[in-house]
């Protein structure tokens, strides 16, 4: 039996257009009332998950519950409990913001009172209320995310997936989608959304999976991520020609208490650490009494950046131009 | 999924293209008005007298033009009715309406209660101008009624074909160059502007296999001759229009289904 705090559960899903594998053995679970982010280049494959997921692409392999529903035998179930922001600003230009609403209400079969009852408090929420009766193409980017956002939202659902919430979007916009977020999060709403930024998900997302080349490559939140890559990071370089002394400083700074790790590079030393703050000062009284002479000590925190190269092999915005995602 | 569910999502797609319409009033201006000036009117006048009344076997070339322009219209709208789905499939409104619990079909049968009632609308409009220009409809309001439900079938097929085409094409530009390669010829190669018997040998075959022609052959008569006349090519249109909705529809059910999944 599943277990309940689970909102989501893939196993092994797969997506192949024709010759092209777009995902491939992907397994992952979200839990009830989680952020979830599926990070990666463009290409990598987060979107086809996403769609598998909303029940808008059939999968080529593999099976995906969400609330315990299939997407596939059950799709009409798992579209009536959740919420849908998609990638590109899907407004009609031609309808107002409430229209967009009271067009959504009818296709959940909302009664009207509940449909408006939705929309004035939706309204209220993003900041909507004075333009509602505007058309859309008099709106900014800011705007028509807001009024997505808001249309994600109408069914009330417990599960809302946002496709690349703040692509293209001004600095102050992003941040007001991420207080929407975390807003939606403490009521209770499992958010899943995928996002080419690393600072977004490391800011908003309580876990995340890496994806690149169409598979997952890491899980975990993006403390675990960073503290896996071995954490706090001093990097001691010696002076040029008393390198001979290394092997003695090496021993010496492994004896320290806060020292889980030592190693030898060219010209100097990699101490992971647990906390700089204490080990700095204990490393650099090591090296005088050993009578190192240090060139130069460096603090390196890891970043999410570190964490992808270590996984994918390749920065973020270099991504892998050979893998395609669906047009 | 209840019969009321399945009203209301209809209706609601519906309303939405209304909105859409009532929004963009220079275009529906132009969608009326387009046929009548540009051809009923234009077109009509230029040949009045040009055209040779014995091979038209009509009254003058307007009452022989108008039946071509009704089904022109029919033709124009219907291969254009999938436009708007084609925009909605780019920007994601598709994707976004996909997500919801509706039946597929309500996005299909809302754009084709659109494009029917539009098209209906401008078959009254262009049999009313052409009115003020002295055609008198030889067989009254019960032909009225006829020709707009051969303008009907005809555009069941003609709407088939615009959405599977924009379900198909991977671009938009893709979808306008080949609705334009195929509506010209569509009129050119038919009885719309000159009767078969004007035209040369390689021409009247291939108007013979263009469903068009089979179309305009019943609406004529029911303008300009009489229900003597008619009947016979109506039946004949109701055959061919069976066919033609038949093999359009089930083109049309595929190319949504490889595209909705």
């Amino acid at each position: 039996m599943m277990d309940p705090a689970v909102v989501i559960n893939v196993a092994r899903l797969g997506k192949t257009f024709g010759p092209v594998t777009a995902v491939e053995d992907l397994s992952f679970t979200v839990r009830a009332g989680e952020i979830f982010g599926l990070l990666g280049p463009n290409g990598a494959g987060k979107s086809t998950t996403l769609r598998m997921l909303i029940t808008v692409l059939p999968p080529s392999a593999g099976t995906a519950t969400v609330l315990g529903h299939d997407v596939v035998r059950e799709a009409d179930t798992v579209r009536s409990l959740i919420g849908y922001v998609p990638q590109e600003r899907a407004v009609d230009r031609f309808l107002t913001g409430r229209e967009h609403l009271e067009l959504l209400g009818g296709l959940y079969h909302l009664s009207r009172t509940e449909t408006n009852a939705r929309i004035d408090e939706l309204l209220k929420l993003v900041n909507l209320e004075e333009h509602a009766d505007r058309v859309a193409k008099t709106y900014s980017g800011g705007m028509k995310r807001k009024l997505d956002i808001a249309c994600g939202l109408l069914p009330n659902p417990r599960i809302v997936f946002l496709d690349e919430p703040t692509l293209g979007l001004d600095v102050q916009s992003r941040l007001k989608i991420w207080d929407y977020i975390r807003q939606l999060r403490e009521n209770g709403i499992t958010i899943v959304m995928t996002t080419n930024y690393l600072e977004e998900a490391d800011q908003l997302c309580d876990r995340l999976a890496i994806i690149d080349g169409g598979t997952i490559r890491v899980i975990g939140s993006p403390l675990e991520l960073k503290t896996g890559l071995g954490g706090d990071r001093l990097s001691v370089t010696i002076k040029e020609h008393e390198t001979d002394t290394l092997p003695r400083l090496r021993e010496g700074v492994m004896a320290l208490p806060l020292v889980r790790d030592v190693r030898l590079k060219s010209g100097g030393l990699d101490i992971l650490v647990e906390s700089p703050e204490k080990s700095l000062p204990a490393v650099i009284e090591v090296a005088q009494r050993l009578d190192c002479s240090l060139d130069g000590i460096e603090y390196h925190r890891p970043r999410l950046d570190d964490v992808f190269v270590a996984h994918t092999g390749h920065g973020l915005r270099g991504g892998t131009p050979d893998t395609t995602e669906e047009e | 999924m209840t019969f009321q569910h399945y009203r209301q999502e209809v209706l609601a797609l519906t309303m939405r293209w209304v909105r859409r319409l009532s929004r963009e009033k220079f275009s529906m201006l132009f969608t009326l008005v387009q046929p009548m000036l540009f051809w009923l009117i234009f077109f009509g006048s230029l040949f009045q007298h040009a055209a040779n009344i014995q091979v038209l076997q009509a009254p003058n070339y307007m009452s022989f033009l108008a039946g071509g322009v009704v089904v022109m219209t029919v033709l124009n709208n219907g291969l254009a009715g999938g436009v708007d789905l084609l925009f909605d499939k780019e920007n994601g409104f598709l994707e976004r309406m996909m997500s919801t619990p509706i039946h597929r079909s309500s996005v299909i049968l809302s754009r084709y209660l659109f494009v029917m009632a539009i098209t209906g609308m401008q078959i009254l409009v262009i049999l009313s101008i052409a009115f003020i220009f002295g055609v008198r409809l030889e067989t009254g309001l019960p032909g009225i009624a006829v020709i707009l439900v051969i303008g009907m079938l005809f555009g069941v097929g003609l709407t088939a074909i615009s959405m599977a085409l924009a379900f198909s094409v991977k671009s938009h530009g893709d979808f306008f160059s080949m609705l334009g390669f195929l509506s010209l010829p569509m009129i050119f190669l038919s009885s719309a502007l000159v009767p078969l018997s004007a035209m040369p040998g390689w021409m009247q075959v291939v108007a013979l296999v263009n469903p068009m022609t089979w179309v305009i052959d019943a609406v004529r008569p029911l303008i300009i001759t009489g229900w003597d006349a008619a009947i016979p090519r109506v039946g004949m249109a109701f055959v061919i229009l069976a066919i033609f909705d038949a093999v359009c529809l089930y083109g049309g059910a595929k190319a949504f289904r490889r595209a909705i999944g």
